[in-house]
């Protein structure tokens, strides 16, 4: 099922080689455009560039879809407003997960369609839902003309599976039933993430929290409660993925795509894949390691999605951390996933407690931590020596992608 | 006591393809679009046959008995109005590898697990039939 071998794999010929990110917040306020550009404008002086220098742009997923505030500023609007002269150009929201932006713009970089390519994601769910709350996909309904729905869409809404939470609760579930996972295992998910967020001064929630806390939560969706579900926010993350020759002008150390991992070989859907617990996590995070040396020993630091703390789970399987229906037991304690544990994992809070920064988080927490300025928390490895391999991953259900980021060439 | 499914339900558009799906419950029966060459059923319906590729695709009835393969109890009010809820992903027993998305009806949250034998009943709302699925009348908990 592999593809062909190749020498090395293109996406080697990228680095990331600045980063940027706005204030984050509940509520900004403030237009998703303003965020982007305060982002963009970070990552491109932190790559040492200007804006004359970047002739890619990439995002996911822009064209405003989804629930209001998810979809971030289109291409066009952010070229324009900055002005770019561009060699390529891509946004969407199909592919391999949130970081599919940062892909095709390694891809793009190594086939010499551009050299310095600005990618970004941008949210304002915190301000778009205001004091109403959450909202389901495809809307509330009651009164008036109600739209019908086609699609894939069609086989949910109508039952009130209306949400992510409400698909990945039925993994959560499937998980305690098949592998005897435990609230208060999913637990150490949400409280490792509030322990490191207290250390991310742009945290949206920093407050200490116990597992007695976790456990009296208000439920969502069986067995999700409220602190498994990560925190909508305002925010634009940038990154500048540029060529590698053009490490050596950085005055830190260059971030390196090692490899992705973009497979997606069981069925496309939420309720009809073949393993009920595992979603297509497994297939990105096996095509990853089919593409790269290294191996899942090697990571010294973890940055995987946890828009529900079960996806978490799910990829600390995928990516080979420990052996299939045995995440429960990995993190149980915290011990394993903590700073100075065997992964330190999501070190900036994560989604939950860090902020719904939709994939783009991660990407730069792992930037952040390869080039050792993580301040009060950055991570430091037996030996004292900083993190050298750091993996991401993006997404749940059918939508998953991941990478290996690296300091210096591996 | 919880309710059937949320306080409105959000209804799919009835396009020539999925049409006999959602109206299959108007006598009572469970339909799924069947391959005539190799007998497989296809879910979501697709205009060949994804495992053989044949085009003489039908609808075909079921005994719309199938298994609970994962359920979550909805306390979450997305829908306004909307009272806790089951939701599942049942496996129908001639195909396991199709599943639907549905509610659990009859049947208390304490009372529900993984495996237990539900049947199809239908929810008559506007044209649309919606299968719901409550525990097998004959007591087929084991």
């Amino acid at each position: 099922m592999s593809p062909r071998p190749q020498e090395e794999p293109l996406e080697r010929r990228a680095i990331i080689s600045g980063i940027g990110q706005s204030d984050i917040g509940r509520r900004l306020g403030r237009s998703e455009i303003d965020l982007t550009v305060e982002a963009s404008l970070a990552a491109i002086n932190d790559a040492g560039l200007t804006r004359d220098d970047i002739d890619g742009i990439s995002t996911y997923p822009g064209m405003g879809v989804g629930t209001p505030g998810f979809s971030g500023p289109t291409t066009p609007e952010v070229q324009d407003v900055l002005g770019l002269r561009l060699n390529w150009h891509d946004g969407g929201g199909e592919g391999a997960g949130q970081m599919r932006a940062v892909i095709a713009a390694s891809l793009a970089v190594a086939a010499g369609l551009a050299r310095h390519v600005l990618v970004y994601r941008t949210v304002s769910e915190g301000t778009a839902q205001g004091e109403g709350g959450r909202q389901g996909i495809g809307g509330g309904g009651g009164g008036g003309k109600v739209p019908r729905f086609g699609g894939f869409m069609q086989w949910s809404l109508p039952f009130g599976a209306v949400s992510a939470a409400i698909w990945i609760a039925m993994v959560g579930q499937r998980r305690m039933h098949e592998f005897g996972l435990t609230r208060e295992q999913l637990g150490q998910i949400a409280i490792n993430g509030r322990r490191n967020a207290a250390l991310n001064p742009k945290a949206i929630y920093s407050a200490p929290m116990a597992m007695e806390d976790y456990l009296a939560a208000r439920m969502i969706s069986s067995p999700l409660c409220l602190y498994d579900c990560d925190a909508p926010c305002d925010g634009s993350t940038a990154v500048i993925v540029s060529h590698r020759d053009a490490a050596a002008d950085l005055d830190h150390p260059a971030v390196h795509i090692n490899a992705v991992g973009t497979a997606l070989r069981g069925r496309p859907s939420w309720d009809q894949f073949d393993d009920m617990t595992s979603m297509s996590a497994r297939d990105a995070g096996a095509s990853m390691w089919e593409r790269t040396e290294l191996k899942p020993s090697d990571v010294d630091t973890a940055q995987l999605y946890d828009g529900f703390s079960v996806l978490t789970m799910v990829w600390l399987e995928a990516l080979g951390f420990c052996g299939r229906g045995e995440s429960g037991s990995f993190v149980e304690g915290g011990g394993a996933i903590a700073r100075d544990g065997l992964l330190p994992l999501n070190t900036a809070g994560g989604q939950l407690s860090g902020g719904r920064l939709h994939g783009f988080g991660f990407i730069h927490e792992a930037c952040v931590q390869l080039r050792g300025e993580g301040g009060s928390r950055q991570v430091v490895r037996p030996g004292g020596r900083g993190p050298e391999v750091a993996a991401v991953a993006n997404g749940g259900g059918p939508i998953a992608g991941t990478m290996l980021l690296t300091r210096g060439i591996r | 006591m919880v309710a059937n499914g949320p306080s409105f339900r959000l209804l799919p558009r009835l396009s020539d393809d999925v049409a006999f799906f959602w109206t299959s419950g108007e006598d009572g029966v469970l339909r799924f679009l069947q391959c005539n060459a190799c007998q497989f059923f296809n879910h979501p319906p697709g205009p060949v046959c994804r495992r053989c590729l044949s085009r003489d695709l039908a609808p075909h009835a079921v005994s719309g008995r199938g298994r609970v393969e994962t359920f979550s109890v909805n306390y979450q009010e997305w829908i306004p109005g909307s009272e806790p809820y089951i939701l599942a992903w049942v496996s129908i027993d001639e195909q396991p590898d199709v599943r639907l998305t549905t509610n659990l009806v009859d049947v208390e949250p304490e009372d529900v697990a993984i495996g237990m034998e539900v049947e199809v009943v239908f929810e008559h709302a506007d044209d649309v039939y919606l299968p719901l699925f409550k525990p097998t009348s004959d007591g087929g908990h084991t």
